[in-house]
């Protein structure tokens, strides 16, 4: 363990490197000093988090590297703050894919060099907050603080109709936000605390439960986002730049998955049970649904969106077996996921800077002029598809493991997502990189550079590292799962 | 040295992967063809440890994923079935990579093909040396997609991007199955690892399981499960469409792949499950009506198919419904014997299409072909021997295997079994007819082609024809030499629990079967004589005397067309309807562009109140008056 406060470190590092930023004059010469300064600002704090992780306890399942003051006097707030296996590699998600943000944004951002940079490293503070937060008002702050970078990345650097995109984010948002305080307040009047760790042990009364589950789930449904609550993701995907997309996909998405465990398995279980059957059905909606509305997609980024929301659902059928595999299996799709679908957009951004279109139809034959290209989208696809050796295998597995205990039509639904999956990706693969090149505007375009390589060469990697290995991953998590488990048991046994 | 077979074509499928372009083509084409003589080498040097008294071997690797007490490993499992499966896989594959050199001496890109051919033989090692099922299922869909990258190898064609996802996706669907299979396994036992399996089928031998509300025998279901995966691999009927538009890769992947290894792997898969097989009485009837219709569905259609490729695809198509009904019978070594020997002779059916393909300057249509002979005897006789082998003509390995097949399927006491055992001696017949038919318009009669091409028609270069002649010879010997080991007098000590062997002692058919069953091959190649041996008018006549049958044989029974008009239109109509009508008209209309709709309407009429006319508030001032006032009186 460390003994200075390296959690806190981590949250402000990007913060402050933005606050820094902000003194930096934006002309032609040192905009290069701002790219530079944010991304050294990232690489650092992820060189950090990787300390955290190596430090990390396996046989330790509560929280490790605790910081506690009281904000407040007068009653129970805590800027109180830790990491254990569940909030552990959302923190690593969020500053690995950070820099590589950054460095995709290098050339397609040209106006307000400074201020998008000072979003994404507020955005990056922030994420890594809600994820190490231990109390539930300061999760609230920081999870709703999210929004605000997000908006503005959508808002003032998107595309055509961002306006749009991000009116739809907002409307979806508010209702989940406005109940979700409603629903802390609540417990605080209850319990008189607002420790996760001290709630997850505290159980409400039945009726209590219920409520609360329902404005828990009011929020994080629209995050993750479970089917009808998705119509947001693919606008919002399509109008936001591409460094916007990966945060999107890679991180906020899993603020939904990480608050359905701690707050509704985790501190609901007896509401939780009563809505299982709510949750599979949607969720095996979602996987079938939404694996066909990717098919017809015309536009690739859409189509990306759409895939996310059905391997969201294999997420939410995972989280709500509240079974050791389940669980595990839907952290790894969670991981998994925020680097294949993370790295799926970026490989669209690469053509989408080259190109500025992505029309399906537009592109075909890639291949023939972006061998490296191909090969890099293709690992990426196929951990898409879920192909054993990569990492969407071991999360669908697993989930599907799990689900036979609970219940075989939730097998057949998930598993029917494997051949729909299958299905919609390798016809976008075929339709972009196959074939020979018909439009004569793609004659001349060019293979990933050097600092694509740098960007997409470390994501196949992982996703490859995952799939083979997914034990360093699972290592760390189980016990605290096995807390989450536990305890909803005992609950549900009286 | 068994780590070793499975990982060198790995380390050069990486090998070509990564530093692809440093040297010459020549480098990489040598290196993994001298690596996979090598695997081929070890290999043999195994099998015939285990022809002596070698005990099953289990390597520890790796654990790969422990979740509760769900625990896989990387591990390999050596025993009988996976040396067998060594050798076939890794001989096959050193004489496909050695061809290949010759084969594909004209593409560009040479290095990326070596490649991808090593990387099938590392997912193909990794799937028959596997220790439990999960690891399997990476081997399985490891080939898979080295099928897909290898039919689509020729990327700007069309019809092969096609083809390479219907191959992918057509077994996805196989997955779907061996998917839920595993998990199903894993629920019942409690582990996936092949030992601890078997040592507990005992007690769920009559077990139930609800499955969709249905209540199933357990073994039977989860056989039922598995053999889903068998048949999208194997490409057994109902799932077999793939297979023929598989050819629109290069013919060494079509030898390799999509005859002798990958698609064999469903028939592995039920012999190494064998133990728990044996007591899925009804999954095995299944089975068995299931490979007997293969089998002459697809001979049936192997008659009338004129691209040379076609014809050995649905050949092999209906030789893996003979391994089939043999395991579904309960005759695995039959089977895993019928696997190995056709191994031998459909590769070398393969690759002498391909040097024929070859010296006819990529033509594939056999009705432009002809009187080859003479320009290639060499390929001709290594075709003629193949073809020999396949129809079981005596003492060839094909005879072996195939009179095996028929035997146990005779012995066997339920009228299925005797169903296959009629379909396999009909298709015995088909057989003989479609192989005889290949051969005489391929090398026999006169030249159809165009001049030129015939007269540029030549021999294949040596890197081509050796590969011929070791599968020849494997062709010719291996039914012999294995016939004792396999299935005869040696077989229990040989297999040594690697799989479930049929209790009764082997048996030889009585005379009469035994006369049926070799005069249908003979009538075969005698309707065959007479219709093609001097000129092709009988044949034009006969097909359009035979109008329907022909057309429905030619058009393959319109199963890609019924395919085509049943899923993957429903899938689009259903995909765009739940895009516009779903997503579009229903959520964002009813949810957030329904609500900002209402906001804007009902605050356009709320500002109408807000009129500027002071009659209208006074109005309204009074109204509210009203109200207060009733209220007030009334509580």
């Amino acid at each position: 363990m460390v003994d200075w406060p390296l959690l806190s470190v981590i949250i402000f590092l990007p913060l402050i490197g933005g606050l820094i930023i902000l003194f930096i004059k934006e002309d032609e010469i040192s905009s290069n000093n701002i790219k530079w300064s944010a991304l050294l600002t990232s690489v650092g704090t992820f060189i950090l988090s990787l300390i955290l992780w190596l430090q990390f306890d396996y046989l330790n399942p509560s929280y490790q590297y605790i910081e506690k003051f009281r904000w407040f006097n007068d009653f129970n707030f805590y800027y109180h703050i830790g990491v254990d296996g569940i909030s552990l590699f959302m923190i690593l998600l969020s500053t690995f894919l950070t820099p590589i943000c950054i460095l995709a944004s290098w050339n397609n951002v040209k106006k307000r060099v400074k201020e998008y940079m000072l979003a994404f490293l507020f955005l990056e503070t922030v994420m890594i907050g809600m994820f190490a937060s231990i109390d539930i008002l300061l999760f609230y702050i920081f999870f709703e603080a999210v929004l605000i970078p997000m908006y503005l990345i959508i808002g003032i650097w998107g595309g055509s109709r961002r306006i749009y995109a991000s009116f739809k984010f907002f409307l979806y948002t508010l209702l989940g936000s406005v109940l979700m305080l409603i629903a802390i307040i609540v417990m605080y009047r209850n319990t008189s605390s607002m420790s996760i760790e001290f709630l997850q042990g505290n159980y409400f009364a039945f009726n209590t439960q219920i409520f609360l589950w329902l404005a828990f789930f009011a929020s994080f449904a629209v995050k993750i986002p479970m089917w009808p609550f998705h119509t947001w993701l693919p606008d919002a995907h399509v109008q936001a730049p591409t460094a916007g997309s990966v945060i999107l996909a890679g991180v906020l998405l899993k603020m939904g998955g990480y608050g359905f465990i701690r707050f509704s398995v985790g501190m609901l279980p007896e509401a939780t049970e009563l809505f299982i059957p709510l949750i599979m059905t949607l969720s095996i909606i979602a996987v079938i649904y939404t694996s066909l509305v990717a098919l017809a997609q015309t536009d690739i980024k859409k189509l990306i969106a759409y895939s996310s929301v059905a391997h969201m659902g294999i997420v939410t059928i995972g989280i709500f077996l509240v079974n050791q595999q389940g669980l595990e299996g839907a952290m790894m799709q969670m991981i998994s996921h925020g680097l294949v679908s993370a790295a799926l957009f970026l490989c669209v951004g690469v053509i989408y800077d080259r190109m500025h279109t992505r029309e399906i139809e537009f592109y075909g034959g890639l291949v023939q002029r972006m061998p490296l290209y191909a090969t890099v989208f293709m690992i990426f696809m196929l951990g898409s598809v879920g192909l054993p050796g990569t990492s969407g295998f071991v999360g669908e597995f697993l989930v599907i493991v799990g689900a036979f205990k609970f219940s075989s039509y939730v097998v057949v639904g998930a598993a029917f997502g494997i051949i729909l999956s299958a299905v919609y990706m390798l016809y976008l693969y075929k339709r972009i990189i196959f074939g020979t090149i018909t439009n004569d505007k793609l004659a001349d375009i060019l293979d990933i550079n050097f600092r694509e390589k740098i960007i997409l060469i470390p994501l196949a990697i992982s996703v490859i590292i995952l799939g083979i290995f997914p034990n360093i991953f699972l290592d760390p998590m189980r016990l605290s799962l096995e807390v989450v488990i536990s305890n909803y048991e005992v609950a549900n046994a009286k | 040295m068994a780590i070793s077979i499975i990982f060198l074509p790995l380390l050069s499928f990486i090998f070509c992967f990564l530093i692809g372009n440093k040297f010459t083509y020549r480098v990489y084409q040598i290196l993994t063809t001298a690596i996979l003589i090598l695997c081929a080498i070890f290999s043999w040097i195994i099998f015939v440890q285990f022809l002596g008294t070698k005990d099953t071997e289990i390597i520890f690797i790796l654990n790969w994923i422990t979740s509760g007490n769900f625990i896989v490993d990387w591990s390999i499992r050596l025993d009988t079935l996976t040396a067998i499966m060594f050798i076939v896989v890794t001989t096959v594959s050193a004489c496909v990579h050695l061809y290949s050199i010759g084969y594909m001496s004209e593409d560009p890109s040479k290095v990326r093909f070596m490649g991808y051919l090593s990387l099938f033989t590392f997912f193909m090692l990794a799937l028959v040396s596997s220790n439990n099922l999960l690891q399997m299922f990476f081997g399985w869909e490891g080939v898979g997609l080295a099928s897909y990258l290898l039919i689509g190898f020729w990327h700007h064609k069309d019809s092969a991007n096609k083809a390479a996802i219907k191959a992918f996706v057509v077994n996805r669907v196989g997955d779907f199955g061996y998917a839920i299979g595993i998990a199903g396994i894993f629920f019942i036992f409690g582990t996936i690892s092949f030992d601890n399996i078997f040592e507990q089928v005992d007690l769920f031998k009559d077990h139930q399981i609800q499955f969709l509300s249905l209540s199933f025998p357990t073994l039977d279901l989860l056989c039922f499960l598995l053999f889903i995966g068998a048949m999208g691999k194997s490409a057994q009927l109902g799932l077999h469409t793939w297979l023929p538009d598989a050819m629109e890769g290069p013919t060494p992947v079509s030898a390799l792949i999509h005859a002798a290894t990958m698609v064999t792997a469903g028939v592995f898969l039920v012999a190494r499950m064998s133990p728990l097989y044996e007591y899925a009485t009804f999954t095995n009837l299944f089975i068995t009506f299931v490979g007997a219709a293969t089998a002459i569905f697809a001979a049936s259609i192997a008659l009338t198919q004129n691209d040379i490729k076609r014809v050995i695809a649905y050949s092999t198509c209906s030789q893996l419904g003979y391994m089939f009904f043999a395991a579904g019978v309960g005759a695995y070594n039959a089977s895993i014997f019928h696997l190995t020997t056709h191994a031998f002779f459909k590769a070398l059916l393969f690759l002498s299409a391909g040097s024929v393909i070859h010296a006819m300057h990529h033509e594939q249509d056999m009705r432009k072909m002809g009187a080859l002979f003479k320009k290639i005897p060499f390929t001709a006789t290594m075709m003629w021997i193949g073809s020999l082998a396949i129809i079981g003509f005596p003492y060839l390995s094909g005879y072996y295997s195939k009179e095996s097949i028929l035997e146990n399927a005779y012995y066997n006491s339920n009228s299925i079994a005797y169903f296959a055992y009629v379909v396999g001696i009909l298709t015995a017949l088909l057989t003989a007819f479609y192989s005889w038919r290949l051969l005489f318009l391929t090398f026999h009669g006169d030249s159809r082609s165009e001049i030129k091409i015939y007269e540029h028609a030549h021999e294949s270069p040596y890197v081509m024809t050796i590969p011929l002649l070791i599968l020849a010879i494997g062709s010719i010997f291996s039914g012999v030499f294995f016939a004792d080991y396999f299935i005869g007098y040696y077989k229990k000590e040989f297999w040594d629990g690697a799989i479930i062997l049929s209790k009764g002692s082997h048996k030889y058919l009585p005379l009469t079967q035994s006369l049926i069953s070799k005069s249908a091959v003979a009538i075969g190649i005698l309707v065959c004589v007479l219709i093609y041996a001097n000129n092709l008018n009988r044949a034009k006549n006969l097909s359009y005397n035979l109008d329907p049958l022909y057309s429905l044989s030619k058009n393959k029974w319109y199963v890609d067309e019924l395919y085509h008009k049943v899923f993957v239109l429903t899938f689009f109509r259903l995909a765009n309807f739940f895009w516009k009508k779903g997503d579009e008209k229903t959520i964002d209309g009813f949810g957030p562009n329904g609500i900002s709709w209402l906001v804007a309407k009902s605050s356009n009429y709320i500002s109408m109140f807000q009129s500027g006319y002071l009659f209208h508030y006074a109005f309204a001032m009074l109204g509210g008056l009203v109200i207060i006032l009733t209220w007030f009186l009334y509580y």
